[in-house]
């Protein structure tokens, strides 16, 4: 094991039957896994050992998957590059000095490394894209219920899901094949297939773009990187060479995505944290004296900064007096972005732009300036506003051999459309 | 509330409540255990999803939400075509997660009422809303010690330290808000009471569970002068009386009791000019009072906001799909009007659904004068006297069956049979025809009655005298008689008949 990806390297031997049968899965780490610990990349949660597999991991294990362990994350997922975790950084195996992304970047150094065949992440507003595009590997955001979360420890429950990370478009795909369909225990889960979609989800990684319209969303090109552009533009006349068509189209909403994005990812965040009070997590309070002023202490030494600066911001946004100026004009702002990029891809198949604006910052670089970390998230949160699949795969390099990621976003559970335009590359 | 008021004249209560009642289920809200706890060890009914472990995630229970929608149909309140889930944030140790899930802008029940009576005088109050949630576990406050943990349960502030049980946790919820449309504690009573009695009858509410009722009132006193013809009161005066909030009530007696008290405290200080502080009061059972739990009190902010584990449920047919039978108040007239019964026959024989079903059954099979008398007389006035609930017999309704069976075939007095059966039955245990035959209370043959007779003749000859002379008190003298030596298993009207054919012959 190298590059810190991981946080604990129990395996959990698969089966000798199965689709992943002699495939080696790593497991981003707020990813149920029972008798494993499962610590969300927190000091929180160090010592916790769920009772209970998570429904992907479930999956994983019937599929015959041999799990390598649990991989490094930003705390709760609550970062873009991996160094808000409690356990260290980890490091780009694809870009040395550099950063994974986030936050599941373990997973994507596990994979790009070679330490494991494939990994499971999370994304919540870019974080399988974002570590995906910066690894060199590609990374499948699905469409809002087409996996279960029942398992996944929830930053901003509304927002998330779970993704497949890989070396081709191919094996996550066919990685997504086992994790995806309906389940019991999420009720936000959808069946892909009454939706009308294709599910066959491998077979449309066959590279054909002949005919495919894809619109380019000026405002997701224009702010990124001189670097980072050029590379994209190579990309998209690579598909045109190939038979695609592109097209420039508007988002004028997404201007918004990011404040939207956090406004409600932090007000989620602010509730769905608000259980890791020392009574069953953490460290214990010692139980003397006002209860209210103990569990603050044991939030106070579990969390990190990002954590409780996220949560502090939540709790302001959804206050009374506050919620109808910061969450309700966030929740609007999200109907809006969707509708935006519901009228796009009324025109076209799949959307393009680079999955992130800047290459991998170097290692230290943003973390005194999360605005800077917020704002790298704009290409990718509006995805995630919008419940929509999105794709990252390897678009080539910068002049500095920096790895670039390209995005193609399609239609709620046009997932194969994804895949067939991100196969065309990579 | 100024001074002013108490010296221009009366002043009126006005009541509003939240009323907790735990939905009968098999399984929690939001996962499949079982809420069958009863006396279980603690946390031994619990799963991932109700204990709040992080990742887990809520799927509502279908039964609950039926069950919501029944109570729903039977205060005839309107369902919405959708219904929606939010979180309520706030932190307290039996909170799993640290926030409950209730429902907020779209319940499952708005704009209801109930008709209930106070003193013969129908009266209906308004019930704003009433939506689903889900109960959080229970907490003891605990002593050190050796001895029984119930003995050394204790209020918080002797606590060494506190345990919690999430047996309880999950377990359906329904909150009933009502407008603040009561003027007295004993309506509040009234009206739990016909509640509660309409949520029996629709088979989603187990008084007998512990905790399945609980009661937040509150209270203010408005000036009588300010009250509408109508008897409504507007809103100002409304918002200008500083209200109680009085939390911890569990029982219609205690409502009734715990207003009662919050009344007359208000009233005392309005009357001599002081005011009355907006707080949130607990109310202590052993005692009867009210005491202040948190005075001057902000708006609590909960932070409210929608649950997105739960997408939207859509009901907007589940009204006309979903059933729910004939409710008390309908039932009445029809037993009024099917059977003859007078108003308070029909009223006794429809308290509970399980005595009117009774009814219908004897009634199917007897005369229903028969039953009527049986089942709200007899049983339901020995089962009284013994503090003992139509619950209590259910398993046995077949032997009261054969017990009223023996006395419409005449083969038991009546008189034996619910003196002698039935409080045997009752006290004893034993069925209906073991105790006819070990006290040989089978009616006695007609020549044992007429040997009798003439045997009291023969040996009363003053009595005989009398009853020549014409006192009538002298038959009675003699039908006693015949009654001792037949061991009153004769029947005391064909006696008189027989005697007097006697005697006349």
């Amino acid at each position: 094991m190298s590059h810190n990806a991981y946080i604990t390297d129990e395996r959990i031997a698969g089966g000798d039957d199965g689709p992943l049968a002699d495939r080696t899965v790593a497991v981003k780490d707020n990813i149920s896994t029972e008798g494993v610990r499962t610590t969300c990349g927190s000091a929180m949660l160090d010592e916790y050992v769920p009772p209970y597999d998570a429904t992907v991991v479930d999956r994983l294990k019937s599929a015959g998957a041999t799990i390598t362990g649990k991989t490094n994350m930003d705390e709760f997922g609550m970062g873009t590059t991996t160094e808000t975790s409690a356990f260290g950084p980890t490091e780009n195996p694809a870009a040395p000095g550099h950063v994974p992304g986030g936050s599941s970047g373990g997973s994507a150094a596990a994979v790009a490394s070679g330490d494991a065949d494939l990994a499971l992440g999370t994304d919540t507003g870019g974080s399988v894209r974002c570590p995906a595009a910066f690894c060199g590997v590609v990374g499948i955001k699905p469409t809002y219920g087409l996996v279960s979360r029942y398992g996944l420890i929830a930053y901003a429950n509304s927002l998330e899901q779970i993704g497949p990370i890989a070396p081709s478009v191919e094996e996550a795909a066919e990685l997504l094949e086992v994790i995806a369909g309906p389940d019991e225990h999420d009720a936000t889960t959808r069946d892909a297939a009454e939706e009308g979609a294709d599910t066959d989800y491998a077979a449309a990684a066959d590279g054909d773009v002949e005919g495919m319209q894809i619109g380019i969303p000026t405002e997701l090109v224009e702010g990124a990187d001189e670097d980072v552009v050029e590379t994209f533009w190579d990309a998209i006349d690579d598909l045109e060479a190939q038979g695609a068509s592109s097209h420039e189209v508007d988002l004028p909403s997404v201007e918004h995505a990011v404040e939207a994005y956090y406004v409600i990812a932090m007000s989620e965040a602010s509730s769905n944290l608000a259980r890791f009070d020392g009574v069953r997590y953490g460290p214990s309070p010692d139980y003397e004296g006002n209860w209210n002023e103990e569990f603050a202490g044991v939030r106070e030494a579990g969390f990190g900064e990002e954590v409780k600066r996220r949560v502090l911001l939540g709790t302001y946004a959804l206050s009374a007096g506050y919620h109808d100026k910061y969450y309700k004009k966030a929740q609007d702002a999200r109907a809006w972005v969707k509708q935006d990029f519901d009228e796009a891809l009324a025109e076209a198949d799949v959307l393009a732009s680079p999955t992130m604006p800047v290459p991998p910052m170097e290692m230290g670089e943003s973390l005194s300036d999360p605005l800077t970390m917020y704002l790298a998230d704009a290409n990718t949160t509006p995805v995630n506003l919008a419940n929509l699949p999105a794709i990252s795969v390897p678009a080539g390099e910068t002049d500095d051999g920096l790895p670039v990621g390209m995005q193609f976003v399609g239609p709620a559970f046009g997932e194969t459309e994804i895949i067939r335009a991100g196969s065309a590359l990579a | 509330m100024t001074a002013q008021a108490a010296e221009t004249g009366d002043l009126v209560a006005v009541i509003g409540l939240e009323v907790h009642v735990q939905l009968e289920t098999a399984t929690k809200i939001f996962c499949g255990c079982s809420t069958d706890v009863g006396d279980d060890e603690p946390n031994t009914h619990t799963c991932p999803v109700c204990l709040g472990l992080p990742g887990a995630l809520p799927v509502p229970n279908e039964g609950a939400v039926e069950a919501a929608v029944k109570v729903g149909k039977a205060i005839d309140a309107e369902i919405p075509e959708e219904t929606t889930f939010h979180r309520k944030n706030y932190y307290y140790p039996d909170l799993p997660k640290n926030f409950q899930i209730t429902q907020y802008d779209a319940p499952i029940c708005q704009d209801g009422e109930l008709e209930f009576n106070v003193d013969g005088t129908r009266r209906s109050v308004d019930i704003r809303r009433a939506h689903l949630e889900e109960d959080p576990g229970s907490i003891k406050h605990v002593r050190e010690g050796t001895e029984g943990l119930e003995s050394r349960t204790v209020s918080i502030e002797r606590a060494d330290y506190t345990l919690i049980d999430y047996n309880r946790a999950g377990t359906p919820l329904m909150e009933i808000v009502t407008e603040p449309d009561f003027r007295e504690p004993g309506e509040v009573r009234k009206f739990l009471e016909k509640l509660e009695e309409v949520l029996e009858y629709l088979g989603v509410f187990d008084p007998g569970r512990d905790g399945s009722l609980r009661i937040d009132a509150n209270l203010s006193m408005v000036p009588a002068e300010d009250v509408d013809d109508d008897g409504a009161i507007p809103e100002s005066v409304l918002e200008d009386a500083n209200r109680t909030e009085v939390k911890n009530i569990s029982s219609h007696k205690g409502a009734e009791k715990a207003l009662a008290f919050e009344k007359s405290r208000q009233k005392k200080l309005v009357e001599s000019g002081r005011a009355v502080e907006q707080e949130t009061r607990h109310f202590n059972e052993t005692h009867g009072n009210t005491v202040s739990m948190r005075s001057k009190e902000a708006e609590k902010d909960y932070r409210y906001f929608r649950e997105a584990d739960l997408p939207p449920l859509q009901v907007a047919d589940w009204k006309e799909r979903i059933a729910i039978p004939e409710l008390p108040d309908a039932r009445r007239e029809r037993f009024e009007a099917e059977y003859g019964l007078s108003d308070e026959a029909a009223s006794k024989l429809t308290s509970t659904k399980q005595v009117a079903d009774f009814f219908e059954d004897v009634a199917e099979e007897f005369d229903p004068d028969l039953a009527a008398t049986w089942v709200a007389d007899n049983l339901l006035g020995e089962l009284n006297y013994r503090d003992m609930q139509i619950t209590d017999i259910d398993d046995r309704f077949d032997e009261v069956m054969r017990l009223v069976e023996l006395v419409a075939e005449d083969e038991i007095t009546a008189k034996n049979a619910r003196e002698t059966v039935l409080r045997a039955m009752l006290d004893e245990g034993k069925t209906p025809d073991a105790v006819v035959e070990e006290a040989d209370l089978g009616k006695t043959s007609g020549d044992e009655v007429a040997a009798a007779v003439t045997e009291a003749v023969d040996e009363n000859p003053g009595a005989v005298e009398d009853y020549h002379d014409g006192d009538d008190n002298a038959i009675n003298f003699l039908v006693g008689q015949v009654m001792q030596k037949t061991g009153g298993s004769a029947d005391p009207g064909d006696v008189n008949q027989l005697l007097r054919e006697e005697l006349e012959g």
